[in-house]
């Protein structure tokens, strides 16, 4: 985990800011976040950091405790151990529990919640001193792209605009921090997509700090400066979505994010060797004879007809296309060994191969990561 | 009927989030749960203090009591089932011409204040009553006595069979047809696939408005009293009135409540166990209406007896006496102070109960757990006693511990408060209910303390909810009798008194401009009650 958040740092200050030394201060700090509820740990020594600016994502399966978390950091929940400083400031720990109305955050949930009793304006502007109220609606209702809509009740908006009323709601105290539980969930795919790239758009605008709760992957990756992934309460890995992607700290991430394909192989001469190649085994804690799981992508994965090969290839080797699944500019095909395990491979949609066919598969791409057997108990999806 | 919904869903979740609630809330809702738990407790201090309590359960009198009121419950009940799930089918799967409007009229009685009802079966069928009126000139001067069993059997029954009615209706209404198609497909016949099919999935709706007939029955003291039954309420109150130990009307009061308390009980567990009987998802397919051929003419024939005896009489009733009265010599004037009283304390315990709810729907709702259980439980005491025991046992522990308050609005509007707040709790806990927590966490993220958010945020969007629910207790509260004759000041006549004392000295012409009057608020509250039925 260290490995992985030190990494981390290197890549940040690589990518985002090359020229600026100094990093922005601290928005949101948590220490060793523990919450139970009954025998449950919803929330397992959860530690993390967020810079002022950042838009965290927090990734999991349901029922992993991201929502927990958020609720602990806005102060609905009060942690059983460890600490949270939200802007340098301890708003809960032993013995100290700021309430919601006193931590600047700001909420944003799956189901816009909008007073049905207050009008846009009304809604925008609850959160505000009565001074300057009416300015600082008009800039948030200008920022949210609703000038003109002031007047009409939530039940008059359409479910995207509603959720940009509250994101403004959000907005307008100026919050330290801005929370989002699954904001998107509750929309249809096509509207979740715009919005997903709008609100990134108005955050970035407003310069604001974000944690952001999602099950859903591709949001968590597309719109994220980080990820955090969660699995029973736990936090497994905090990286860039690149870094998660391509390299993810254990089988879990692996699977959780993207589509995986865990080839199982022995270790000979500090390579893996699997059905499809052999790999540098990386870590040297893998000695000879160690039973190690490689990951490869599906489009890292390439095929070769059988009958095109020069030469005819080991009878292990020889995979079978059992099924195709067509999306669109690619297509996966479920390749099935003689011993029966299934793996993935993606070609362009204009070089698919027919059911049926016989091929062997192999990977260009050497360092892939590699996890142990025995090492660590089987991923749960 | 909303309250004992509510009460089976307050059982506590495991796992649920249950954030501390504020101290003055839990003070709030503590003072209400104890006004409710206070009846019951005071009476059982008083039976208990006294050494003979086992002895008086045990006396002929009392075990007469006890056998007469669960006969006329189980007559009254029976009854109603015959008479309500021919009703119910026939208003929901039958081509009965006018439908709705035989929906409506069967519906009617519901609300009309079991006085009200024995006064138009007393002022109709007793003697010197309409009917020997009407047919002395032919020379019927006795009609057979209607006073005791019969009387007070057939007022509650026409009273209270559609409780029956709106129940088994619903069912009828939401069930699967899938189920009796697949009957009729498999070679049964439509009256077999009635009996074999339809009917064992009614059997939940028809115990459960049994129930809550039987409940009425029991509690009822306005016709058993107007009739002369000396079911346990009469009997309460002859025997408060005419000694001057309270110990025998306790332990009568406690034993009803015992009875009332074991209908509730039972209902509450069969409704637990109710379920949708619906075979799959998508939405609700109305069932094929049934032609009744030749049959339709025993149909309307039968619905016509019905509401003839449950609407017609007292409408009719109160059109004669009313005609005569005025012909007479009465006029209205005596009766505008009376329904101003009416108004007046209707109002107050309207909003005294909508007021009180809050706290109780806020804790039980939002902070679900030991202290909130315990509070709309305790809150809820009021629906399992009858009013005369509520009335009973204020009048006694007023008399004993507060004296000055005794025969005072003040304690009138406690006793309602008592009764009505169940109602009042049902309606603010549903509307409560439809208040995502979210917005209130929202409110909270943006600086408003616990006490603010309720202020800004949850009484402004449940107001309609809030308002709605006083003015069921408004219309519940005008029809109020038994708590009324107990507890009111002296002189403070209201609209039920009226009706009913008039009634028990047989001046039948002097209770026909209350009962009217009566039936106009009777008439509201059944319009409120559809509404609501359609809003839902």
């Amino acid at each position: 985990m260290t490995a992985t958040l030190e990494r981390h740092e290197v890549t940040m200050a690589t990518m985002t800011e090359p020229a600026a030394p100094a990093p922005a201060p601290l928005a949101l700090r948590t220490l060793s976040l523990v919450k139970r509820f009954g025998d449950v740990v919803a929330v397992d020594d959860v530690t993390l950091e967020l810079r002022s600016g950042e838009f965290l994502g927090v990734l999991g399966p349901s029922g992993c405790g991201k929502t927990t978390l958020l609720r602990l950091v806005a102060g609905f929940e009060r942690p059983d151990a460890g600490g949270i400083e939200i802007d340098g400031r301890v708003v809960a720990g032993p013995r100290r529990h700021v309430p919601p109305e006193g931590r600047r955050i700001g909420m944003v949930f799956q189901e816009s919640a909008l007073f049905p009793h207050l009008d846009v304006a009304g809604n925008i502007g609850f959160g505000l001193p009565r001074r300057g109220r009416e300015t600082r609606v008009a800039e948030l209702v200008a920022l949210v792209g609703l000038a003109g809509l002031q007047q009409r009740m939530p039940h008059e908006l359409s479910g995207g605009q509603q959720q940009r009323v509250a994101l403004a709601r959000a907005l307008a105290p100026d919050p330290a921090l801005i929370l989002f539980d699954e904001p998107f969930s509750s929309l249809d795919a096509t509207l979740r997509a715009q919005l997903r790239g709008e609100v990134r758009d108005i955050l970035r605008a407003a310069g604001a700090t974000t944690l952001f709760v999602t099950h859903d992957q591709s949001e968590a990756l597309e719109i994220s400066d980080r990820v955090a992934v969660m699995r029973a309460g736990r936090i497994e890995q905090i990286s860039t979505p690149d870094e998660l992607y391509l390299r993810p700290v254990n089988r879990f991430v692996a699977g959780f994010v993207g589509e995986a394909n865990l080839l199982p192989g022995e270790v000979r001469d500090g390579e893996v060797q699997t059905l499809v190649g052999r790999f540098r085994a990386g870590t040297d804690a893998l000695a000879d004879g160690a039973r190690a799981e490689v990951l490869l992508r599906p489009e890292q994965l390439h095929m070769l007809p059988v009958e095109k090969l020069s030469s005819p290839p080991r009878p292990e080797a020889v995979l079978t296309i059992v099924r195709r699944v067509f999306h669109g500019s690619e297509v996966h095909h479920v390749l099935r060994s003689a011993s029966g395990l299934e793996i993935e491979a993606a070609t362009a949609s204009s070089a698919t191969l027919a059911v049926g066919t016989e091929v062997i598969a192999h990977a260009r791409a050497r360092e892939v990561p590699v996890y142990p057997l025995d090492a660590e108990p089987p991923g749960a999806g | 009927m909303v309250s004992l919904a509510s009460l089976r869903a307050a059982r506590t979740r495991p796992g649920a989030r249950t954030p501390a609630p504020p101290a003055w809330l839990v003070g709030a809702g503590v003072i209400v749960a104890l006004l409710g738990v206070l009846p019951i407790g005071y009476l059982v201090i008083l039976a208990g203090s006294s050494e003979d309590a086992a002895s008086l359960v045990l006396r002929d009198r009392t075990l007469g009591v006890l056998g007469r009121t669960l006969l006329l419950a189980t007559i009254v009940t029976t009854a109603s089932v015959l008479i309500g799930v021919p009703v119910a089918w026939l208003t929901a799967r039958s081509d009965l011409p006018g439908r709705r409007a035989w929906t409506i009229l069967t519906l009617v009685p519901l609300v009309v204040p079991s006085y009200v009802g024995g006064y138009a079966v007393v002022a109709t069928f007793g003697p010197r009553g309409a009917l020997q009126t009407l047919l002395e000139p032919l020379g019927v001067d006795r009609l057979p006595d209607l006073y005791g069993l019969p009387g007070a059997a057939l007022a509650l029954t026409l009273f209270s069979f559609p409780y029956v009615v709106l129940s088994v209706r619903g069912t009828l209404l939401r069930l699967d047809p899938a189920f009796e198609e697949v009957s009729r497909s498999l070679g049964r016949g439509p009256w077999r696939t009635f009996l074999t099919v339809t009917l064992p999935q009614l059997r939940p709706a028809i115990t459960s408005g049994a129930l809550l007939v039987a409940l009425y029955s029991l509690a009822d003291f306005g016709a058993v009293s107007l009739l002369q039954f000396d079911s346990f309420t009469r009997a309460i109150y002859v025997q408060y009135r005419s000694s001057f130990d309270p110990t025998l009307a306790a332990v009568l009061a406690l034993m009803l409540v015992t009875c009332t308390a074991g209908v509730l009980i039972t209902e509450a567990r069969l409704r637990g166990r109710g379920r949708y009987h619906r075979s799959g998802g998508g939405a609700s397919r109305p069932a094929a209406v049934v032609a009744l051929g030749r049959w339709r003419w025993p149909a309307l024939g039968f619905l016509a007896v019905v509401v003839s005896l449950a609407v017609l009489v007292p409408v009719g009733t109160i059109g004669f006496w009313l005609v005569r009265g005025l012909n007479a010599g009465e006029t209205f004037a005596p009766v505008w102070g009376a329904a101003l009283n009416s108004v007046a304390a209707s109002g107050l315990a309207a909003v005294l109960a909508v007021l009180a709810s809050i706290p109780v729907a806020v804790l039980a709702v939002r902070h679900r757990g030991f202290v909130g259980t315990l509070v709309e439980r305790g809150s809820y005491a009021g629906f399992a006693l009858p009013g005369i025991v509520i009335g009973l046992a204020l009048v006694f522990v007023a008399a004993r511990y507060l004296p000055w308050v005794y025969q005072t609005l003040p304690l009138l509007l406690v006793a309602y408060l008592i009764r009505f707040v169940p109602e009042a709790v049902g309606v603010t806990r549903a509307s409560l209910l439809q208040v995502s927590p979210r917005l209130e966490e929202v409110a909270r993220t943006l600086g408003r303390s616990p006490g603010s958010v309720l202020r800004e945020v949850t009484l402004p969007i449940i107001r309609p909810g809030l308002v709605a629910g006083g003015a069921l207790v408004f219309l519940t509260a005008m029809k109020e009798l038994p708590t009324t004759i107990l507890l009111a000041p002296t002189g403070f006549d209201t609209l039920a008194v009226r009706i009913w004392s008039a009634t028990s000295e047989g001046f039948f012409a002097r209770a026909a401009p209350p009962a009217l009057l009566m039936m106009l608020v009777a008439a509201a509250s059944l319009w409120f009650v559809l509404r609501q039925e359609r809003g839902r």
